[in-house]
């Protein structure tokens, strides 16, 4: 049974009144002799969000979206509209549209019918509707009070909830219909603590695609507001960050950051189709140390950054990007693997109806070494040990990559030391990979809280990586 | 679906202003005290080419409104894409189910009536481009053919692009403010790759502005992306050292959005600003004056009124180096204990006055540091001011540029640098609604090999 499938032509389809004619009847307007591909993905989203802020609750949203992108594709050209409103003329205007890059004439007729289900990774649930409004404002009220419990240096406390339900359907140009439904929820923790004139600010949060019990489980919702509180009141001792180039530790979890920055994005169908990725036409060649293997994998259940089926409708699958060390495959979508004459990896996602969609990453991680990660510290004398970040940025044609370190120590003599300030750490992303000389055993995934963007679209993503140990990474610190 | 000429703008105002008006009607049959309105459509034009082909061609056609009721002082919001009066009725239950929940909040309620905007000044912001995608195709292949001819070093291209935007806004609240305007907003754009040896190296320049006009020749901001690009080939590191360090003109904006981050309402009632109680303080030194211009005819931030309808004006942040306000809106003001300063939605055309020094002439003054070109990652903590970024720029000795550099960082604390501003250039020279010149900045660490 395609739960999916039924669940969106009743959400999606049924409502405005679009019968399997009417959507034939688009793509013969959309394809055509001269057109190498077209799409049509029509999506339904709602979404809802709580904040708490001192002890109150203060705010809340409540978002409706729903709409259809219409996409022709000739070549390397791209026709795209796309539509808020789903009835038939609408979307037939769109149509029009989006089909003026093809010049040939029309004439496309196929059945449409439901592509085979990709495999179920998250349950096909409204999350919204998983907690009732009061439980949801309870957990929130709890999750205030354990941080302020957590400590009295704890002056302000924000917390947020936010539970969002996403229906798509992409329908192909050979009359496949793939569906998903994708709920999503995520939680976010923030505190400022005071002390002898000094404020520091800490904040924690995880998410996945499940239902909002995810957040009693386990008191995780819990547990985000004493990592909130630990993460501040470990900044208020910070010292001045070092400056210059020196071994860095990084521990195990979102420090995959890296990965995402250093190698992802370079890995991206479009960057190497068009030659512009410091990675281009290096496959087969030596990327990394020895050891290092790295994958892009949208199949692991429940995670943020997992896709039964990408935004093409194309099933999410485990792509080796790096094996031991050597270059072994790019992210792609339809357009980019058509053009480079390989197959889609799955990878080809959109922020909404309104954008285009491109190659993209889902969980990006390294898998384990087998190194203990106290030996992993113990092997330096002087550097850095990096257990939390931001964000990170990367220019992908030159290969410079940032990624800025919000809970670090100093190692000395083969132990952590001294917390030190947030810095940025920067490196070149073909270059970094080869400094890599240990890898843990000890492979983590994030908790479901990245979103990456790219050309103005903000996706969800997620990372991870063992604890790792680069011999030279630049550190920008203000203490020289 | 590309901008319509056979519409009337003054038609379709009229009926958003009537949604607004369906929206207020609808949030007080459902039994609010008190609610506010916006609604928002575009259409536009975006098309792309790539090594002078057309690469995509996107037809844009945005719609949105979002509603805040109240019920006393408690609020709930909800927002949608879909303009259809069923979807405003659904749009407002969804509020009022949220502000079922949410708990007495006393500065959860409108801007004071007496702040509304009494007129809707006409700041000249739309001038529709009628553009065929034949043209825009044209303008864009000769923007990136004057990139790819510029320097036999220019190798690859991401392409050009050009985009043009015709909106319509509506904002409206209880107490009978109801205003609206059009506005339009076009853009060119280059980004190109150059290649020398084992250095490759990607730059863009780009164009922005309110009339078609007025907007950049092609050719020139092609030639410009170009320039970029070559000048950051064959790159080198610098060790780790304290120098001075200028903050090129177009990247100095940056700087100024720290500013305004840390005297933001939001972030001083929640005590999350490294410039907490610095109202009537010297931040800067005393030539620094910085002010906001929100009504400037054709300004790219300009609007006649801000989010909350509250009228905007012309006033100064900071002078002689002392910051003259914060930046509120009518709820952070009211948690402040101050009146909004016409800032709900942000900063409208900021401006930090020249000195007298020219690009040249900043270099020759800072003698032997680093010129600063690109900066990469998030490293501001706004608490505490301390700044750590990733950079690429110039090598300055004896006020002459040596080499570029890049895989840097640059680190210091933005309220010390703020103090140890020396000068700011009389190089504005970047499109945008920010206006500012080089800093060159006292001292910070650079820290590479």
């Amino acid at each position: 049974m395609n739960d999916s499938l039924a669940l969106a032509r009743d959400s999606i389809l049924a409502p405005v009144g679009l019968s399997d004619g009417d959507l034939d009847r688009l793509l013969g307007l959309l394809a055509g002799a001269s057109v190498d591909a077209a799409d049509i993905y029509f999506q339904s989203s709602r979404l809802q969000s709580w904040v708490i802020e001192d002890g109150l609750i203060k705010d809340g949203n409540f978002n409706i979206e729903q709409g259809a992108g219409l996409r022709v594709i000739c070549g390397e050209k791209t026709g795209f509209a796309y539509s808020d409103e789903l009835q038939f003329p609408a979307l037939a205007q769109a149509a029009e549209a989006a089909r003026t890059i093809a010049r040939g004439g029309r004439g496309h007729s196929v059945a449409v019918g439901a592509k085979a289900p990709a495999a179920a990774l998250y349950p096909p649930i409204n999350p919204i509707d998983s907690l009732e409004n009061a439980d949801k404002i309870a957990l929130l009220r709890r999750v205030d009070a354990e941080a302020r419990a957590a400590d009295p240096r704890v002056r302000e406390v924000t917390a947020s909830l936010v539970a969002a339900h996403d229906v798509v359907l992409v329908l192909a140009d050979d009359g496949s219909l793939a569906a998903d439904v994708r709920p999503l929820v995520r939680m976010n923790v923030s505190v400022i603590v005071e002390a002898d004139g000094r404020r520091e600010q800490g904040s924690s949060g995880g998410g996945a695609r499940t239902d909002l019990g995810f957040f009693l489980a386990e008191e995780r919702a819990l547990g985000f507001a004493r990592e909130a509180v630990r993460l501040a009141l470990t900044s208020l001792e910070a010292e001045e960050a070092p400056a210059g180039t020196m071994p860095v530790v990084l521990g195990p979890g979102w420090p995959g950051v890296l990965l995402h920055e250093a190698v992802g994005h370079g890995l991206e169908g479009d960057f190497n189709r068009k030659g512009t990725s410091a990675f281009a036409g290096r496959l087969g060649e030596r990327v990394a140390a020895p050891g290092v293997t790295v994958v892009d994998n949208g199949t692991l259940p429940g995670r943020r950054g997992s896709l039964a089926i990408d935004d093409e409708g194309t099933p999410t699958q485990e792509t080796v990007l790096i094996e031991d060390g050597i270059l072994r495959g790019y992210m792609q979508d339809k357009l980019n693997a058509r053009l480079m004459g390989v197959a889609p990896t799955g990878n080809g996602r959109r922020e909404s109806y309104a954008h285009l969609p491109m190659p993209r990453m889902t969980n990006t991680y390294m898998l384990a070494g087998d190194r203990d990660p106290a030996e992993i510290i113990a092997s330096v004398d002087k550097g850095l040990y990096a257990a939390n970040f931001g964000g990170g940025q990367v220019d992908i044609t030159s290969g410079k990559f940032v990624f800025s370190a919000s809970e670090a120590y100093l190692i000395e003599n083969g132990r952590i030391g001294r917390p030190v300030k947030g810095a940025t750490l920067i490196g070149n992303g073909p270059e970094v990979m080869t400094r890599v000389s240990m890898i843990g055993n000890d492979l983590k995934l994030d908790e479901g809280v990245g979103t990456c963007g790219k050309d103005g679209q903000s996706v969800p993503v997620g990372v991870g990586q063992p604890t790792l140990r680069i011999d030279a990474l630049t550190v920008g610190g203000t203490s020289a | 679906m590309s901008i319509s000429a056979t519409e009337d703008t003054a038609e379709r105002l009229a009926r958003l202003q009537e949604s607004v008006e369906e929206l207020l009607r609808e949030a007080e049959r459902q039994g609010a005290s008190a609610a506010e309105a916006s609604v928002g459509s575009s259409t536009g034009l975006e098309v792309a080419v790539r090594l002078g082909e057309v690469e995509t061609v996107e037809h844009i056609r945005d719609n949105g409104l979002g509603v805040t009721v109240y019920f006393g002082h408690r609020r709930g919001s909800a927002s949608t894409t879909d303009l259809s009066p069923a979807a405003v009725r659904d749009a407002v239950r969804a509020a009022c189910a949220i502000a079922e929940y949410t708990q007495e909040d006393s500065c959860a309620h409108l801007a004071a009536p007496e702040l509304m905007a009494r007129e809707v000044p006409d700041l000249d912001l739309c001038h529709p481009w009628p553009i065929g995608v034949d043209a825009a195709v044209a303008l864009a292949v000769e923007c990136e053919e004057a990139a790819r001819g510029h320097d036999p070093r220019i190798v690859n291209s991401e392409g050009a692009s050009l985009s043009t935007h015709f909106g319509l806004r509506v904002y409206g609240n209880s107490h009978g403010f109801i205003g609206g305007y059009p506005s339009t907003r076009h853009g060119l754009n280059c980004a190109v790759i150059a290649q020398e040896g084992e250095s490759m190296q990607r730059d863009y320049w780009w164009s922005s502005a309110r009339a078609p006009e007025d907007l950049d020749a092609a050719a020139r901001i092609g030639a410009r992306a170009a320039a970029r690009t070559v000048a950051r080939l064959n790159g080198r590191r610098l060790g780790t050292r304290k120098v001075p360090v200028l903050f090129r003109a177009e990247v100095a904006t940056g700087l100024l959005r720290g500013l305004i981050g840390a005297i933001s309402g939001g972030s001083l009632y929640r005590r999350a600003s490294f410039l907490l109680d610095s109202l009537d303080e010297q931040i800067f030194p005393e030539f620094v004056r910085i002010h906001e211009q929100p009504l400037l005819p054709r300004g790219l931030a300009s609007a006649p009124f801000d989010g909350d309808g509250v009228a905007t004006r012309a006033k100064d942040l900071v002078r002689d180096g002392v910051l003259q306000t914060y930046v509120l809106d009518t709820y952070s003001g009211c948690r402040l204990g101050m009146p909004s300063t016409a800032n709900a939605g942000g900063v409208r055309n900021l401006t930090i006055d020249s000195g007298p020094l020219d690009r040249a002439a900043l270099l020759r003054e800072m003698g032997t540091g680093l010129m600063v070109t690109e900066l990469m990652g998030h490293g501001l903590n706004m608490v505490t001011g301390d700044y750590s970024r990733g950079a690429a720029g110039f090598w300055v000795e004896n006020g002459e540029i040596q080499y570029p550099v890049e895989e840097v960082t640059i680190a210091g604390n933005l309220r010390e640098m703020f103090a140890n501003l020396v000068a700011v250039g009389d190089d504005c020279d970047f499109p945008g609604s920010t206006r500012t010149g080089s800093w060159l900045i006292e001292q910070m660490t650079v820290a590479g090999e």
